[in-house]
């Protein structure tokens, strides 16, 4: 797992069963997947700030949930499907990016109780606007029209598309100035800002690229599931889930939350399938053992050894590279 | 009419003093957000609770009985797992804090469903000068009041309490000065969870006890402690009567839904114009 370009040929293998879901699996799979997609962009997206320029962002919820009333509000009012999500996205891109000039001043533990505050006030601006957003009974999204099996498939693709922008700019910012640049914050921002770089604008542009895929995967899932109310589009729960995901696989690596998202959502399904009364307790636990196991995430660990073991190789260690 | 809300606001004030000062002491000291801190006080309540209903014991003497229960599971969940991590990155710690909430909210679910359970105690009520006030309400501030006083009393004045402050000032020189760090941490950890699990016995007869609510308190507490400033006795107290008044004045004239979102609101203003809050110091005082 050393090597970024085997990494890269696992990824593709993924994203092929992922979409070939609805040929070899049920309705239920393509589900899963669609959801597995789904937390992907938001783990990916998180990533930017959390993983990147080390900022603990908890407003991915904020994000998702905005994005899915925007998306429904404008759909509802007629606006064409892709319309509405690209809309969605350029207004939680904006948003974001405002509010993030004015949170980003702050640190550690302020910033954040402010990005938990933002979550909340989003939600109830939402549930109290009662004309544009239903209020707490929700709203209806229209329907998209066709079967059952079209559906699946169209938002599956949808999903898996974003999931796929959303991998490249990853790989982009990687590899660009800006991911250099975010890399120099989280290892001592004062110093960076003393070398020259522009810590509050490459701060701002982390925090919006955290917000932009986040509001358009938002939008998307609301004409999915076609109705959203305040408490399940603005999940407290998701606001943890999704850097436990990223941070699982391997905050501030590429395809760490690939592999955190992916392998969190399988096993969380595994769980509610089993023990559903426990959901909570299962990401409490997988939490105790996601600090004190693995602190780089499931990517930074050595799997050489076992490897070897597996394989009956016996030889000595191989000198370190 | 005006005095009624500024009465109720002081009263719920004093409430979230309560709510917000042992948050705020482990914020302060350890640099910790300690996200139990809502099940905590709902732990507390179920203590009292059952101890009322099926042992028949005054919620009121159920407050120190509670308070040293929480102290108890405080001083271990630090000792044993979050003093690990104490020092690492905030992302780390209060993730942690977060998930070891999860796992005590899921299981006191499972355990007590989240049916709404209240400690009745009949009291009646005080009306003078068109005031109305709820003799268990008043009961609740006085003892609100009372508690938050006392840690400020043991913070003051005893040897554990100046331990925690020097602690909190210099880590390094307070081992050096033979103070056993982890041994305070600790100590304060479960000091913070002492006062959550007394509030919740306390909050058990003027509020439903149910998991719901966990989440509302650590908002309170959030507030409370960027408005007040964090790691202070008195910070808490200011910063929690002002909240009370100005949630009670918010949700005569904008309505009552508004009351919360005010709150925030005042939060990220605060945060970003004065994150030191109103009464912000460096030491724990």
């Amino acid at each position: 797992m050393r090597r970024p370009s085997a990494q890269y040929v696992f990824f593709a293998i993924w994203v092929l069963i992922l979409c070939t879901s609805p040929f070899t699996g049920s309705n239920y799979m393509v589900r899963v997947a669609t959801n597995i997609a789904l937390f992907t962009v938001l783990a990916q997206s998180w990533n930017f700030i959390g993983g990147f320029t080390g900022y603990p962002s908890f407003s991915t919820a904020a994000f998702f949930g905005l994005g899915a009333y925007a998306g429904a509000i404008t759909q509802n009012m007629g606006l064409p499907l892709v319309l509405a999500w690209l809309f969605a996205t350029v207004f939680v891109t904006v948003f974001a990016a405002i509010l993030g000039g004015v949170i980003l001043r702050l640190r550690g533990h302020y910033f954040a109780i402010a990005s938990f505050a933002l979550l909340e006030v989003a939600r109830l601006v939402i549930a109290s606007a009662t004309e544009f957003t239903g209020g707490g009974n929700g709203m209806n999204v229209r329907l998209f029209p066709g079967g059952p099996d079209v559906v699946a498939q169209v938002f599956l693709y949808s999903m898996v598309t974003i999931m796929l922008a959303t991998v490249g700019l990853t790989i982009w910012v990687d590899k660009s100035r800006l991911g250099f640049g975010l890399r120099c914050i989280k290892q001592n921002e004062d110093a960076a800002d003393m070398v020259g770089i522009n810590t509050t604008l490459y701060k701002i542009i982390a925090y919006a690229l955290s917000a932009t895929f986040c509001g358009t995967v938002g939008a998307i899932y609301a004409s999915w599931v076609g109705y959203i109310d305040p408490l399940d589009s603005f999940e407290i729960l998701l606001t943890l889930k999704v850097p436990v995901m990223a941070m699982l696989g391997g905050a501030g690596t590429v395809l760490g939350p690939v592999l955190g998202a992916a392998s969190f959502s399988l096993l969380e399904e595994v769980f509610w399938a089993n023990f559903l009364e426990y959901n909570f307790a299962i990401l409490g636990f997988v939490i105790v053992v996601l600090i004190f196991y693995l602190p780089g995430g499931l990517l930074k660990v050595d799997y050489r050894p076992l490897w070897r073991r597996l394989t009956g190789h016996t030889s000595s260690r191989e000198p370190a590279e | 009419m005006e005095f009624q809300i500024l009465i109720n606001g002081l009263v719920l004030g004093a409430l979230y003093a309560c709510i917000a000062v042992g948050f705020s002491l482990v914020w302060g000291v350890l640099n910790v957000i300690n996200m139990l801190h809502g099940s905590f006080i709902i732990l507390g309540g179920y203590i009292t609770f059952f101890a009322w209903s099926l042992l028949g014991i005054n919620p009121i003497l159920m407050i120190p009985i509670a308070g040293a229960i929480l102290y108890g599971l405080g001083y271990f969940v630090q000792l044993g797992v979050i003093n690990k991590v104490v020092s690492k990155p905030v992302l780390v710690t209060l993730t942690l804090t977060f998930g070891l909430d999860m796992i005590l909210y899921n299981f006191m679910n499972v355990a007590f469903t989240a049916t709404p359970r209240r400690v009745t105690l009949d009291l009646g009520s005080l009306e003078f000068f068109d005031i109305f006030l709820p003799l268990d309400r008043l009961l609740a501030m006085v003892l609100a009041l009372a508690l938050t006083g006392l840690l400020y009393w043991v913070m003051q004045k005893s040897r554990v309490g100046r331990a925690i402050v020097a602690v909190r000032m210099d880590r390094d020189a307070a081992a050096l000065m033979g103070i056993r760090v982890e041994h305070i941490y600790a100590i304060t950890f479960g000091i913070g969870a002492l006062m959550a699990g007394a509030t919740g016995a306390v909050f058990a007869f003027i509020f439903p006890v149910t998991t719901n609510l966990a989440g509302l308190y650590i908002g309170k507490a959030f507030v409370v402690c960027i408005i007040g400033g964090l790691g202070s006795v008195p910070g808490a107290l200011v910063g929690g009567l002002m909240l009370g008044v100005i949630e009670s004045f918010a949700g005569h004239w904008l309505g009552p839904q508004h009351a919360i979102t005010i709150g925030f609101v005042l939060m990220l203003v605060l945060l970003v114009v004065r994150p030191t809050g109103l009464l912000g110091k460096k030491g724990y005082e």
